[in-house]
């Protein structure tokens, strides 16, 4: 069966019951079908060892496909705090705590949740000049086959530019450690949102 | 009950935990009883003072957090109840001062004022196991005591009047609230024997 909700847009069998629980994280089967694309295992393990290696060990998600095999890894990673939200607002408290108790957070998230976290983005974190790196999976943009995530897609960089958070595109696995890294920095650096964005590129193949 | 009365109850209580606590009145309130530098005023970003205390308790074990809600701010977040049961932060109370009123933007009534809505079954509901309701100085008290001596996460629902004070006003800007309260943390947080992990990047050249 395939869930069609809205931030949900892959075949269930990709997390299927002899996926990643039981045996460690499975790579799902490439489709050849084009608006069945799969999350890239490669890639995803490359922005968590990217979090990891920006010395990050304190992270905030809410679950959304392309983010599925990352925070699969950060469950099973002993070393890392993951806190799965109701909604992605929260999310900004949370960073807002960990920031206070001087660990490095990440918050990751669809850009539709980027959303839905706006006023807390804006009347927390920039009011209060407390930094934050977030990962965003930008949905809805070149190439994108689902028609529900289009207009989040078209919107997100106008939002982030009227806001004034610094945006990045990552779209090369082989980049993309230090680009969170720099990321990291730069919210620390300026007390200030950043925006690291998980393109199409490198997040399926 | 008034919510200044509860405030005055805990506020001795309350010199060695790290406080939250959401806008308008019930931040003045705290104020006017003398600010600390373990309190943290939200003066906006509704809802999200629960989320901040998850997320300061969550790694500071060696803490009591408290935070100050109000119904009107929970009603916006009622996620939070969740979250919050599924990861229990053993050190985490959660008072929501529930007066039935967006008092700070005109007094007009929240969806608790009917009694219809019951934000502790609500927390109870998402799953915390200690969450009370209150509406006497003197229950208020006991229930706050019970959940300092417990480990665990607590919530209680204090009824309050919806009444506040005359004047606001604060003598720092909100960033600053927020540079010294990050301070105050991590001077207690390195007491314990923590140092402050370096920032990636920074070579020490300008």
């Amino acid at each position: 069966m395939v869930f069609t909700g809205c931030r949900v847009t892959q075949p269930v069998r990709r997390f299927g019951t002899t996926g990643c629980r039981a045996s460690g994280i499975a790579r799902p089967e490439p489709s050849t079908h084009p608006s069945r694309m799969t999350v890239s295992y490669e890639n995803s393990k490359a922005v968590f060892d990217g979090i990891k290696a920006a010395g990050i060990r304190s992270v905030s998600a809410l679950p959304e496909t392309w983010l599925g095999l990352l925070l699969q890894r950060a469950e099973d990673d002993p070393e890392v705090d993951l806190i799965q939200v109701a909604k992605e607002e929260e999310a900004v408290g949370i960073a807002a705590g960990a920031y206070f108790a001087g660990e490095p957070h990440i918050l990751l998230m669809q850009n539709h949740g980027f959303f839905g976290a706006m006023n807390g983005i804006i009347s927390l974190a920039q009011l209060y000049s407390v930094p934050l790196c977030m990962l965003i999976a930008v949905r809805g943009h070149w190439g994108e086959p689902y028609p529900w995530h289009t207009r989040g897609g078209i919107v997100t960089e106008g939002l982030l530019q009227a806001l004034n958070i610094p945006y990045h595109h990552a779209r090369d696995p082989a980049l993309v450690a230090k680009e969170i890294a720099e990321a990291y920095t730069l919210s620390q650096s300026s007390l200030s949102p950043v925006a690291l964005l998980l393109t199409r590129d490198l997040m399926e193949v | 009950m008034e919510r200044v009365q509860c405030l005055e109850l805990i506020y001795p209580e309350i010199e060695d935990k790290l406080v939250v606590t959401i806008m308008g009145a019930c931040a003045q309130e705290l104020y006017d009883l003398g600010h600390r530098e373990n309190f943290f005023y939200l003066q906006h970003a509704m809802g999200l003072a629960s989320s901040i205390g998850l997320g300061l308790a969550n790694h500071l074990p060696h803490e009591k957090v408290i935070v100050l809600d109000g119904d009107g701010s929970a009603l916006m977040n009622l996620g939070t109840f969740t979250t919050l049961a599924r990861y229990r932060p053993r050190n985490l109370l959660h008072i929501i001062f529930d007066n039935g009123s967006l008092l700070s933007t005109g007094g007009f009534e929240s969806h608790t004022t009917s009694g219809v809505t019951d934000l502790a079954a609500i927390a109870r509901g998402a799953g915390i196991e200690h969450a009370v309701d209150v509406d006497s100085p003197m229950a208020f008290g006991e229930a706050f005591v019970e959940a300092m001596e417990r480990d665990d996460l607590g919530v209680i629902v204090a009824r309050v009047d919806a009444v506040g004070p005359d004047n606001y006003g604060m003598d720092f800007a909100l960033p600053e609230n927020a540079f010294r309260f990050k301070r105050c943390v991590q001077e207690r947080r390195a007491a314990t024997g923590w140092t402050a992990p370096p920032m990636p990047g920074h070579t020490g050249a300008a």
